[in-house]
Formats: structure tokens, C-alpha cells, sequence
């Protein structure tokens, strides 16, 4: 102990408010500091818009990005075109609102072009210990790398571009472990679906999450970004992983990485023996086999290897005719109209490689549509670089440039109303992959097996 | 912003789980650069008959004669889950909800709405079934009236407390602009900030 003075165990999520909470009002919302800002087409022109109305300048422009990702084609020898009615207009908006400010914008053909919470990984704009916003409900992934990292809207985002600061009130805390070892052939993917299937699509009711135990420390840094990315459908305001030395290695590669770094301070972001959580939960990662939704929430989920379950209830029922299922159907006998490899969750060079390992040397089944669509620049080039781009398309899949793509449906591209899609992407909510689509979430593993086969499947037998 | 104090209206239910933030506006009916432009969409995939503006679902709860006018939207847990786009409440409001009546809220979503005048209401389900019901059995004289100032819902028995933080109330209740509000700490920030670059130089970026 520290003379006379009781040290106060906190947690890591405590830690990194404390360092960034300007002052908490008596209404008990606070004045969060932001280090670093992303914004992306979608939502970026508006509030820069909205500022110049006000005649505000952006209060630190040094500290603020732009990249385009959401409604950008992903066809090869893209342009500005796209196939998202009006999709042109949002490029253009938050183009101009870039230069306007003199903010650095990660432009359609930029070389570090990619999906937001990719760049900010890969760019070192999100490093432990700095706080940083971006108007989109995923940017929880950035929490794997020890980042203080918020989801907001437009209207917040343009009171951080303007104050440099996010109201907020500090959520509760909550612990989720997740015990033991998990199998080959079970992901990141596979452990958050199975999580949000225990415990329901609210079950972190606006909490702050950290992902801790045996199977979090084993995963890679792009494992933990997959856990933390779905900490939003888990119903959490945020997710956090304390940095390890895998992290600090990852980020001190990144081209704005410190230097000096302060690698002390970073290593000191882990939560205290003893601190307080306002809830927990537990999971067996080894008891978990690999995932895939049934329904249209990703707390529809159950192991490959099962069937259909009976509804529980009005919304499960509603699900499954939405999914055209019936109780007791083996998934694994599901037949699949198309595969989608793709979006924040899943684009990442481990992705790719995973479901490459499966697609070697083998052939999607007969008529079933395949896409992949890597996650940044950064992560096609390496793809490419080590071959895996022919593989996939050896293999039948279209492969794409970088973007958002398929894992929302805002206008443009679309598998077809009716059609049945695996999918590496996060939600599976009625039409979000386009009108009447049907979606299954899954690991890129098993999307790849699934389009194989022609039908739901696990992975090979590792 | 326009304060909200205490609201009367007519009441719709859309008492399922999850409705989430595409259902509410669906991507492809963001079609502009624009807070407008959005009421239209509002929960296209069920409001229409294809799915796309045009041919409206007699079926469907919002298109019925009876609730011709609603602004009390009740729905069902975790409302709003989902993605953060705000254009979901942009068309809400555009609809002409105020007030939105569930157990509770994704946590983005709920933001987004004290951030445009929408009053998040946090009800158990067993209250929001009890007020739905009620007013169905006449929704236009049933109305509901919800008391910001004393956080309760009146419909046909005791009145029902509901739950807002008290920054969202106060936020609501006077119709604040988040920004001007904040640059009244001005101060607070520059010397938060001053002091932050000090300690931890690397933060700032050169």
C-alpha cells in the first residue's frame, strides 16, 4: 500500500473516463474530452454543413478525419459513381467539407482507404489511452486496442467537431469473462454470437463493456476488434479490451504511432485486482461451438450443428416466418442462395485468411452468388500480396475493393428479395441486407464452408 | 429546440422487440444530404405495400384511420438498437412523434433523440402494454398525455412514473442547444485540454 492512502482498485474503463472527463454536472451528464474524431459520408457532410451554417470552426481540425465507406462502390476502376441513388451527393458533401476545414480525408482511391474503425486501426488514429468518436454504432471495435471509443449521431458529432468534447453520462460497468480455451474451429464471431444468444441482444443494457478471461488473452488483436464490434448488438455503450503486448506492438507500426511512445503509461491500462463492476457475465468459451443466426436479431443464434429451435415467443415466431424456417430444421441442411464476405466485423486479413483456408483449391456450389469485399486498402493489398485474392476467385467469389458494401443495403447492391444469404457481417435485422433478403450471421469460416456446400455448414474438421 | 413540457397525443403501438434503426428508416430512403426529406420512410419496409413510398398497408398500426394524428409512439424493449444513423429520429419527428414509450432504448438512439426534442419515456413492459391498451380500445379519444415536469404518463388509471436521466429532462424541459450549453465551459475545456497535452504530450498530434 501507498502510505496511509487506500488505493481505490478501479477498472480499465474508470481509468481511461478519469483521464478524459473534463467535469460532471450536478444533472450528472459529463463533459467527455475527445481525442481523435472520424467521421464518413454518410453522416460526416451534414454536420460539417451544419457547422459552417453556424459559422463554427472545427475547434481541433489536427485531431479530425474523414474516410468514405458507406455508400462507395466497391466495383474495381471505381469512381464516384454510385449505384446508391444519390450516394454521389454524400461523397461530395463530405469532400467539401473536408477541404473547407482542412481536415485529411482518406478519399474513394486512397491508398489507406477502408471501412472507418479499419483505418483507425491501421492508421494509429485510435491508440490506448486516447478517447475517440465516430458517427457509427461499431466504432466500439476500437475498444480491442484499449482506445476510449464511442458510437455517437450526427448532432453530437457536430458538437464534438465544434467543442472537442462528447455530453455523455458515465454508463455502468460490466465485466464479461470468457473462461477456458475455445476449439479450433470457434472464432471471436462464434463467442460474441454465442454471448448475445445467452444473454439477449440488450443483455449489456447500455453498459460499458470489458471482455477479459483465458479466451480473450489468447485471441489476436483482430479477434478482439471482431468481440468488440459486436458489443453493440450486445446492447453495450462501448467495449473495451486492456492492451496487452500484442497491441502495443500492432499500434507502435502504425504510421502515427508516438514517438516516443509512452509504452509505461499504456501498460498501466488494465483494471485493478478487486475493482467493482456493476454487472458481469460469464461465459465457457469451450463449451461454444461454431455460431450461426436463425432469426433477425443476433440473439437468434445457435451452434451450426443444431436445429431450428422451437419459437419462444411472438418475435421468434415472427422471425422465422421472416426467414422462411421451420422448428426442428437441421441448419446444417439449410440451402444458401449467396455468401458475403465483408464489413467491420469480418474484413480483416485473419478473415480473409480463414475463409481462404477453406476455399482452397475448391469451388462455391452451383448457383450460389459469392462476394468479398476486404475491409481496407491496407488488408487488399496484403490479401494480394500473399495470393489469397485467386483463391477466391479460383474458387468462384467476386473479389471487390474496399467499403461497407453489402453489410447494409442503402439503394444499391443487393443479393435479391427472398434470397438467403451467410453472412460475416453484424446484423441480421428484417431487410438489412436489402427488401425481404435473408440473412444468417457467421464466422468467415463458416460462410465459406456454407457457400461450398450450398448449404449452412460448419468448417472442415480442424 | 422546442421545449417539452407536457404533451398531449394520440397513442400507437409497436410493441415488438428490437425494432431497430433500419426498420425505423431504412438506408435506401436516405436519399439526400439532408435532415429533411425522411418522413416519408419512416418504417418503409412496413408502412408500404412493396416495401418502397407509395402504396400504403391498410394493416399497418401507423396507417390506420384511427391513429390519424399519433405522436406517442409505444414500442417494445431494447427500441432503436442498432445502427446510429439519426435519421431515424430525424423521421420520426418529421412523422410527428414527440414521445417514445418503451423499457428501454439503444443507447445511441436515445441520444440521438434528446439531441431533437424526442422524449425517450422508460416504461416497464407491463405499463406500456397496460397504456396500449387502453388506448386501443379508442385511440383517438383515449389519448395519452405525458408530464415531463412530474415524469408521468396519464392514460386511464393512476398516472405512470417513467424513467429519463435528469440531464435529458432538464435538456428537454427548456429546449437546450447542446452547443451553446457546452460553450459556456469553454474554459473548462481549454484548460482540461492544456493541461492533458502537459501530461500526456503524445495526445497531441503535430
Amino acid at each position: 500500500m501507498n502510505g496511509s492512502v487506500p488505493i481505490v482498485p478501479t477498472t480499465l474503463f474508470d481509468k481511461l473516463w478519469e483521464r478524459h472527463c473534463v467535469e460532471t454536472a450536478d444533472d450528472g451528464e459529463s463533459l467527455l474530452y475527445v481525442d481523435r474524431v472520424i467521421m464518413h459520408e454518410r453522416t460526416g457532410g451534414i454536420a460539417l454543413d451544419a457547422l459552417a451554417r453556424r459559422r463554427r470552426a472545427v475547434r481541433r481540425p489536427d485531431q479530425a478525419f474523414c474516410v468514405v465507406d458507406h455508400v462507395v462502390d466497391t466495383e474495381p476502376g471505381r469512381g464516384d459513381a454510385t449505384r446508391v441513388p444519390g450516394g454521389t451527393d454524400f461523397i461530395a458533401a463530405l469532400r467539401q467539407g473536408a477541404a473547407a476545414f482542412g481536415l485529411r480525408i482518406f478519399d474513394v482511391n486512397d491508398d489507406d482507404q477502408g471501412i472507418s474503425h479499419l483505418v483507425s486501426a491501421e492508421q494509429g488514429i485510435a491508440l490506448p489511452g486516447l478517447s475517440l468518436v465516430c458517427p457509427d454504432s461499431h466504432t466500439c471495435t476500437l475498444g480491442a486496442l484499449g482506445t476510449l471509443a464511442f458510437g455517437i449521431g450526427t448532432s453530437e458529432l457536430e458538437h464534438v467537431l465544434a467543442t472537442s468534447t462528447l455530453r455523455i453520462a458515465k454508463p455502468a460497468t460490466m465485466r464479461v469473462v470468457l473462461n477456458g480455451r475455445p476449439r479450433l474451429d470457434v472464432t471471436a464471431k462464434d463467442l460474441a454470437l454465442k454471448l448475445i444468444g445467452t444473454f439477449g441482444a440488450a443483455g449489456a443494457a447500455g453498459a460499458a463493456v470489458e471482455f477479459a478471461g483465458q479466451a480473450v488473452a489468447d485471441m489476436g488483436v483482430e479477434e478482439r476488434m471482431t468481440l468488440c464490434n459486436m458489443a453493440t448488438e450486445f446492447g453495450a455503450a462501448t467495449a473495451v479490451v486492456a492492451p496487452d503486448e500484442q497491441v502495443l506492438s500492432s499500434v507502435l507500426a502504425t504510421p502515427m504511432a508516438p514517438v516516443p511512445a509512452p509504452v509505461a503509461e499504456w501498460s498501466r491500462l488494465v483494471t485493478d485486482p478487486g475493482a467493482h463492476f456493476d454487472h458481469r457475465a460469464e461465459l465457457d468459451a469451450a463449451q461454444v461451438e461454431p455460431q450461426v443466426t436463425w432469426g433477425t436479431s443476433p440473439e437468434h443464434c445457435a451452434s451450426v450443428h443444431a436445429a431450428v429451435p422451437p419459437p419462444s415467443g411472438a418475435a421468434a415466431r415472427r422471425a422465422l416466418a421472416y426467414m422462411a424456417l421451420e422448428p426442428g430444421t437441421p441448419l446444417r441442411s439449410v440451402p444458401i442462395d449467396a455468401a458475403f464476405i465483408g464489413s467491420c466485423t469480418n474484413a480483416r486479413i485473419g478473415d480473409l485468411r480463414s475463409a481462404a483456408t477453406v476455399l482452397a483449391g475448391r469451388r462455391v456450389a452451383p448457383g450460389v452468388a459469392a462476394l468479398c469485399v476486404p475491409g481496407s486498402r491496407r488488408v487488399q493489398r496484403t490479401a494480394e500480396a500473399e495470393g489469397l485474392d485467386e483463391v477466391f476467385r479460383a474458387a468462384g467469389f467476386e473479389w471487390r475493393e474496399p467499403g461497407c458494401s453489402m453489410c447494409f443495403f442503402a439503394g444499391g447492391e443487393t443479393f435479391g428479395s427472398g434470397k438467403r444469404v451467410v453472412s460475416t457481417t453484424n446484423r441480421n435485422f428484417e431487410n438489412r441486407q436489402g427488401p425481404g433478403v435473408r440473412t444468417h450471421l457467421a464466422s468467415p469460416a463458416v460462410v465459406a464452408a456454407s457457400a461450398v456446400h450450398g448449404h449452412i455448414a460448419a468448417p472442415d474438421p480442424v | 429546440m422546442v421545449p417539452l413540457t407536457v404533451h398531449s397525443g394520440v397513442a400507437v403501438p409497436l410493441l415488438r422487440a428490437n425494432v431497430d434503426t433500419d426498420a425505423i428508416i431504412p438506408s435506401r430512403e436516405v436519399r439526400r444530404v439532408s435532415r429533411t426529406g425522411l418522413g416519408d420512410g419512416l418504417f418503409a419496409n412496413w408502412r408500404y405495400v412493396d416495401g418502397q413510398t407509395g402504396r400504403p398497408d391498410p394493416e399497418f398500426v401507423l396507417n390506420r384511420p384511427e391513429r390519424a394524428g399519433a405522436s406517442i409512439l409505444l414500442g417494445g424493449p431494447n427500441f432503436g438498437c442498432g445502427s446510429s444513423r439519426e435519421y431515424a429520429v430525424w423521421a420520426l419527428a418529421e412523422f410527428g412523434i414527440r414521445v417514445i414509450v418503451a423499457p428501454d432504448f439503444g443507447p445511441i438512439f436515445r441520444k440521438n433523440c434528446v439531441a431533437n426534442g424526442l422524449l425517450p419515456a422508460g416504461v416497464p413492459m407491463a405499463a406500456v402494454r397496460e397504456l396500449a391498451a387502453w388506448s386501443d380500445r379508442d385511440p383517438q379519444h383515449n389519448r395519452l398525455t405525458v408530464d415531463l415536469v412530474a415524469a408521468r404518463i396519464k392514460g386511464a388509471g393512476e398516472p405512470v412514473p417513467f424513467d429519463v436521466s435528469r440531464a435529458a429532462r432538464i435538456r428537454l424541459l427548456r429546449g437546450l442547444d447542446d452547443i451553446a450549453m457546452t460553450d459556456c465551459r469553454a474554459a473548462a475545456i481549454d484548460a482540461f485540454e492544456a493541461e492533458r497535452f502537459a501530461a500526456e504530450p503524445w495526445v497531441r498530434l503535430p
